[in-house]
């Protein structure tokens, strides 16, 4: 299931919700992403997440659909928070039920991975001298290409 | 040449006539343009994405500063990541922006 939400949400419940009424269930795995204070000379007061609605969930859509051709899951979950958090904040929780532990971990691992360089979010930072965009990571390109078989990258 | 511009997102089924082509902006990119949003009618000598950066650089100072270094431009056709060879149609809904920070 996919939700892309400007409110926070509740862990736990989030998790019950996975797994319950499915005993064959035996594991569940979970990654949840928070806002950090980078902490350098210019404190970050708040992030602020744009995406593109329509797309988003579209990306979301086909990357839980691909985790789970690859791995035999009971049930998975991505919310993607979007608009102004704080520091502390949770942004983003990934979550995968398997029978297995094996399955559940290497999924939740592979869909954050994925995740991180293919659906369209952008983070600027609030500053005190003002608004900075949040640059691409290589070593999250670097995470996501050990999982993947087609580039998406425009050069 | 006929434009419209739009300063936030509309819904992406906004009208777009036939011979018409939208062109979203996101993160950096928006802020640089100006806009979130515009509405050309599709020229006749744009007919890949690669043709289309290159005509928009053209619009003015603004798009030619943002659209300068193509190495941090990464553009969706039909919310579909694509290459600077795919092919631009009438229609078509071509985001452009920078490379993707969520997560």
């Amino acid at each position: 299931m996919i939700r892309v939400q400007r409110e926070d949400f509740d862990i736990g419940r989030e998790l019950d919700r996975l797994a319950r009424g499915d005993h064959s269930i035996g594991g569940v795995a979970s990654f949840v992403g928070l806002v950090r204070d980078m902490g350098g000379p210019d404190c970050v007061s708040a992030l602020i997440l744009e995406h593109y609605p329509g797309m988003t969930e579209k990306k979301l859509a086909e990357i839980e659909a691909e985790a789970n051709r690859r791995w035999p899951l009971s049930a998975s979950l991505i919310i993607h928070r979007y608009g102004r958090l704080e520091p502390g904040d949770r942004i983003v929780l990934v979550a995968t039920a398997s029978p297995h532990r094996e399955a559940a971990l290497a999924a939740c691992h592979f869909l954050i991975d994925w995740l991180k360089t293919d659906a369209p979010f952008w983070k600027s930072e609030e500053t005190p001298r003002g608004e900075r965009w949040v640059e691409a990571r290589a070593e999250d390109d670097e995470a996501a290409q050990r999982w993947r078989r087609t580039g998406n990258h425009f050069d | 040449m006929d434009c419209r511009h739009l300063a936030s997102h509309t819904a992406s089924t906004a009208a777009v006539r036939g011979d018409e082509m939208k062109l979203l902006y996101f993160a950096w990119l928006r802020a640089r343009i100006g806009h979130a949003e515009e509405i050309f009618q599709k020229p006749a000598e744009v007919n890949d994405v690669a043709g289309l950066l290159e005509w928009l650089r053209d619009r003015g100072p603004l798009h030619a500063e943002a659209l300068r270094d193509l190495s941090v431009i990464r553009v969706a056709v039909n919310q579909e990541y694509v290459g600077p060879k795919h092919p631009i149609r009438e229609g078509d809904e071509i985001a452009i922006f920078p490379p993707v920070t969520g997560g």
